[in-house]
């Protein structure tokens, strides 16, 4: 077994998505033929090989500190679930 | 011939000679729109009001006597995977089923500047994760060549939109094959380009590093076409590319002498149907007989691609997907008892399926004790296909594959097997690996169904992969249309 | 059994840019709340982020005033955690390659120097800010909260020290050092008031020679040097009494109040943190070229020990009086514009700044560059001292008057007929006063009672309102006893 049910329940959390017995069920199991495929490149022999984040090689790219424009607020909580004082709102945090 | 079936070059011809308005088009595609989407269901979201207005704005342009780019008044689909500011976009997905965005992708800033008509926003697999356009968290897309078969995926809506006359082009994204895979099963052509070419601003990312946006067309010219005005550096993207732009038309060149091809024995080995091997093999004659050099090579590390691939795509996506928490944007579950209760059930209601699947996949292959096991190892394994396709395109000017290992296989009947689902993108992802573009072009059909062939080119080698595919499409000679 | 404190503290500075550290938004301070987001700090779908130059050079200048080493390779990762204040529920941060690593800074304590070594220094995004509603203001027991993005994705510059610090003390001085080093070099103003500069503590106690750490706890909300002072006592204190008991230590993060004078458990529910860094991949690696580092670090201004130096060596001043002097950079400029002005012993300045100017500045709360005694004020007082037109008694009291109306000294002391009296005969005559209306201290002096003779000649200054000149009449009440 790659992933158990509770690695499934820990990432679960890890994510923030809730879910059901059944479904820690069904997704250990998915993950699980997902991961002993996907797992089988630990085999390989990758001692003095470099890791690769980007297929392009670009390196240096900064910007001047310049300010440009800004949303009016508004727009910015325009698409907001909930806004008060022109704040997004966000329920009981403890 | 119906204004809808026509190409991007043809149609600007008959509006520069004012042989026919952007409003008739509009009104010629729109009209399509009506007959068939309810069959085809390609749109997640139709602007007919936006579309005309933009094709009398085009009008009223071409009457003054104003030169029009090659573009202007074609009527365009878009992946709803690319942010258009005031209209809906969704990503496929329930959690962003309001979501109304402030600000305009790049990409298609650039086109809509080009004076495009746009028809409207495209299904997809929610969050571009699929290869079937059933993860959609809307409804399905199917097939115009058969309507109880899947349009592929992730861009199915972009594919299916051009295949069934819906559009004159559109866009796509590509992380592992969304625009070359599509493409393959509705019989068009689709191009992924080199990593960087093309801004990822305002595409709702995928797999950052992968992710790259293309066009889905009737034919290589409009490839070209639409290529010329969708590239350019963009300040806003830090992987974005530094070139001068070519013009991309130049390199359709109907000529292949002296071109060499080589053919990765991986990608012709088992797994791949027999029929489209052949089918694939009839191409390679073609191209031979038309003066390029063909040989088989091999490409020893990219039987490792689809584990690396599935390894690196969620973990990216695990964390660019964090952000849709119910906070700023998006649905919110209405009855949270605290902050984390909302982020929970908001996440866990709003996504579907898969994207939990990749989401708690990518998780576990970044957390704690697994990195270097899974992550660490995977970009590894990029690093060696990277070099197998160095080593290749030390001898060969483009590599070519079959696009896909089938043809469009049956709706519901990969839905519940996920690595099933995963190996249909078994040609594609080694290219997005490597950053490298890459192109669909149609080859044939086996029981009536279309096969495409994918001709991989170098890094920023687009010229030379445009110049193959563009040969092979004037000798094959391709006309065949879904029956709608 | 005997405890010694070990302490590390994580410095959190607000970089003193333009713009944001991955979008071009203000980063002023004090707006109405979400009017400077934009797509990229908001972590709307699809946007992405392009580093902020000027936030790079600041964080490697500060790194080479601390004598780091600079990474020639570094790159930004992404922190994954949940949060509110976080619009993209990931902190774009460094981790294993980050700018600036093993510095270290001198501190000169009151008898004794010591170093402090500094780990990394890093540079990732601030976050927003959070408004708890109910409760009374408190996370806890708050029934909802409210989310302003303006601070969200200002750069912010991270300093982690080694566990070299072994009192409260020494944790204020480094703190102010760093301060004072951040201010010379103009990356951030480093306003505690404001959040704009932020200090974590890490503090555990063992005992006295024994190598391996004790069970640290953290404090936080320790906002301003003060309270950093003050919460590693309390939390010194509060360890050491439950190591003495027998109690364990238990790892956890501690909260300071200022009012209640004590630190307490962060009432944060404990869930098992895995921040799945990687590397961003919507950036890419920065590679420096070693040249253009130098160039920084030639370009470097003054920083505090060179300034302190100079003062010893170019003014006379005590290795006190320079520490002082050189504790912020305001300070210092202060001092060296008064000298500037004045043509006597700078160590005058450095007594009248350190002494009685500090001391208004402190009863008020008032910054020495935001007072209304600027250096053209002291020197002008101390000048009118120095040619004998008022006193040194005098002089305290113009510079309260200086301090509340921001009026020159040599109005204030025409307005108020402040000048010194130092008339012989007008002296004499108020002496004679004295002696005539003190019979019976004056007869006490006679009997050897020294004390006497201080009360005769506050009477005569009490006589001139304080005006007189102490000199002469000492001199004059001794002769005509």
């Amino acid at each position: 077994m790659a992933i158990s049910e509770k690695d499934v329940k820990h990432v679960a959390w890890l994510a923030r998505l809730a879910l059901s017995d059944t479904e820690v069920e069904r997704f250990a199991k998915q993950l699980d033929v997902i991961l002993e495929h996907a797992g089988k490149i630990a085999e390989l022999d990758t001692k003095d090989v470099q890791p690769t984040a980007h297929a392009i090689p670009l390196k240096n790219v900064l910007r001047e500190d310049k300010v440009g424009r800004c949303l009016a607020p508004e727009v910015a909580l325009a698409n907001a679930p909930h806004q008060e004082d022109q704040a997004f709102v966000v329920p009981r945090i403890v | 011939m119906k204004l809808f079936e026509l190409t991007i070059h043809e149609l600007h011809e008959k509006l520069v000679s004012k042989e026919i308005s952007a409003k008739e088009l509009a009104e010629s595609v729109f009209s399509r729109i009506d007959d068939v989407e309810e069959r085809v269901k390609s749109y997640i979201t139709v602007t007919r009001d936006e579309a005309f207005a933009k094709a009398d704005e085009i009008d009223k342009k071409i009457a003054s006597g104003e030169r029009i780019g090659p573009l202007a008044g074609i009527p365009t689909a878009i992946k709803d995977v690319m942010n258009t500011e005031g209209i809906r976009t969704t990503c496929g997905s329930k959690i962003l089923d309001n979501y109304i965005p402030v600000y305009t992708s790049t990409a298609v800033k650039n086109l809509l500047e080009e004076g495009i008509v746009m028809t409207g926003k495209t299904n997809m697999d929610e969050f571009a994760m699929g290869s079937s356009t059933e993860n959609s968290g809307f409804f399905v897309t199917r097939n115009p060549w058969d309507l109880e078969r899947v349009p592929g995926g992730s861009s199915g809506g972009s594919a299916s939109v051009v295949a069934a006359d819906e559009a004159i082009f559109s866009l796509g994204s590509d992380t592992g094959g969304s625009i070359r895979q599509p493409a393959a099963l509705c019989g068009i052509v689709g191009m992924k380009p080199t990593y960087g070419l093309v801004s990822r601003f305002g595409l709702i990312a995928f797999a950052s590093s992968l992710d790259q946006i293309g066009p889905f067309t009737k034919d290589v010219t409009d490839c070209a076409i639409v290529l010329n005005h969708l590239i350019g550096h963009d300040i806003n993207d830090s992987t974005s590319v530094k070139i001068d732009k070519p013009d991309y038309t130049k390199a359709l060149v109907n000529d292949l002498n002296g071109i060499t091809i080589g053919v990765p024995k991986e990608l012709m080995a088992e797994g791949i149907d027999p029929k489209i091997k052949a089918v694939i093999e009839n191409a390679l004659k073609l191209l031979e007989d038309n003066g390029a050099v063909v040989a088989e090579t091999s490409l020893p590390n990219i039987e490792h691609s689809l584990s690396a691939y599935y390894i690196i795509a969620p973990a990216e996506a695990s964390s660019n997907l964090a952000r849709f928490d119910g906070v700023r944007y998006g649905y919110r579950v209405p009855d949270a008892e605290d902050l984390i209760d909302m982020y929970m059930r908001t996440r866990a209601e709003g996504f579907g399926d898969e994207v939990k699947r990749r989401i708690m996949l990518g998780t576990y292959a970044l957390s704690a004790g697994y990195y270097d096991a899974y992550y660490g190892q995977a970009q590894k394994v990029r690093t060696l296909i990277m070099d197998d396709f160095n080593r290749a395109f030390a001898d060969y000017d483009v590599l070519v594959s079959p696009t896909t290992p089938t043809t469009a296989f049956k709706i519901g009947e990969k839905v519940d097997d996920p690595l099933a689902m995963y190996l249909s993108d078994i040609c594609t992802i080694p290219v997005n690996l490597a950053g490298l573009p890459g192109i669909s072009v149609p080859c044939g059909t086996v029981d009536g169904l279309p096969v495409g062939l994918q001709v991989i080119g170098k890094t920023l080698g687009e010229e030379m992969m445009l110049r193959v595919a563009y040969s092979f499409e004037q000798s094959f000679g391709w006309s065949e249309k879904p029956k709608l | 059994m005997e405890y010694e404190s070990v302490i590390g503290l994580e410095i959190h500075v607000e970089l003193d840019t333009e713009s944001k550290m991955f979008c071009s938004c203000s980063t002023r301070f004090g707006e109405a709340p979400n009017t400077q987001t934009c797509p990229v700090c908001l972590g709307m779908p699809g946007s992405l982020p392009v580093p902020n130059k000027k936030a790079v050079e600041y964080v490697i200048r500060t790194g080479l005033a601390i004598f780091c080493d600079i990474s020639l390779f570094s790159q930004f990762h992404r922190k994954n955690y949940f949060y509110p204040d976080m619009p993209k529920n990931y902190q774009i941060s460094q981790y294993d390659i980050p700018l600036c690593i093993d510095g270290h800074v001198d501190l000169e304590m009151e008898d004794y120097a010591t170093t402090i070594g500094v780990t990394r220094i890093h540079l990732e995004e601030d976050t927003g800010k959070l408004l708890h509603i109910g409760g009374a203001g408190r996370i806890a027991g708050a029934d909802y909260s409210q989310v302003d993005f303006n601070r969200a994705g200002v750069p912010l510059m991270e300093i982690v020290s080694e566990p070299d610090i072994r009192t409260p003390e020494e944790a204020k001085t480094y703190a102010q050092k760093i301060r004072a080093i951040l201010v010379s070099l103009g990356v951030s103003d480093c306003n505690m008031d404001q959040g704009s500069m932020r200090v974590d503590a890490n503090i555990s106690l063992r005992p006295v020679g024994r190598e391996e750490f004790g069970v640290k706890a953290e404090l936080k909300n320790l906002n301003s040097f003060r309270s950093l002072q003050r919460g590693l006592a309390y939390e010194i204190e509060r360890q050491t009494k439950a190591l003495q008991s027998g109690e364990a230590i238990v790892q956890e993060t501690r909260h300071w109040d200022e009012t209640k004078n004590t630190t307490s458990t962060l009432r944060t529910k404990e869930y098992a943190h895995d921040y799945r860094y990687f590397p961003d991949p919507d950036l890419v690696p920065m590679e420096f070229d070693p040249e253009w580092i130098e160039g920084l670090r030639a370009e470097l201004p003054e920083l505090p020990d060179e300034r302190r130096e100079r003062y010893m060596k170019d003014f006379g001043l005590p290795a006190h009086d320079a520490n002082l002097l050189v504790e912020t950079k305001a300070t210092g400029d202060f001092f060296e514009a008064a000298v500037a002005l004045y043509s006597g012993d700078a160590k005058i300045m450095s007594n009248w700044i350190l002494g009685d100017l500090t001391y208004y500045l402190n009863a008020e709360n008032v910054e020495i560059d935001a007072g209304e005694v600027k250096p053209a004020h002291l020197v002008e007082m101390v000048d009118l001292i120095d040619d004998g037109t008022i006193s040194g008694k005098i002089a305290k009291e113009i510079i309260s008057e200086m301090f509340k109306t921001g009026k020159m000294p040599k109005a204030i002391v025409e307005e108020k007929g402040m000048t010194q009296i130092s008339g012989q005969d007008e002296i004499a005559k108020i002496v004679d006063d004295v002696i005539a209306q003190n019979p019976d201290a004056v007869q006490e002096f006679h009997d050897g009672k020294e004390r006497a003779f201080g009360f005769l000649v506050g009477q005569a200054m009490r006589l001139t309102k304080g005006r007189g000149n102490p000199q002469l009449i000492n001199k004059l009440l001794k002769e005509k006893l």
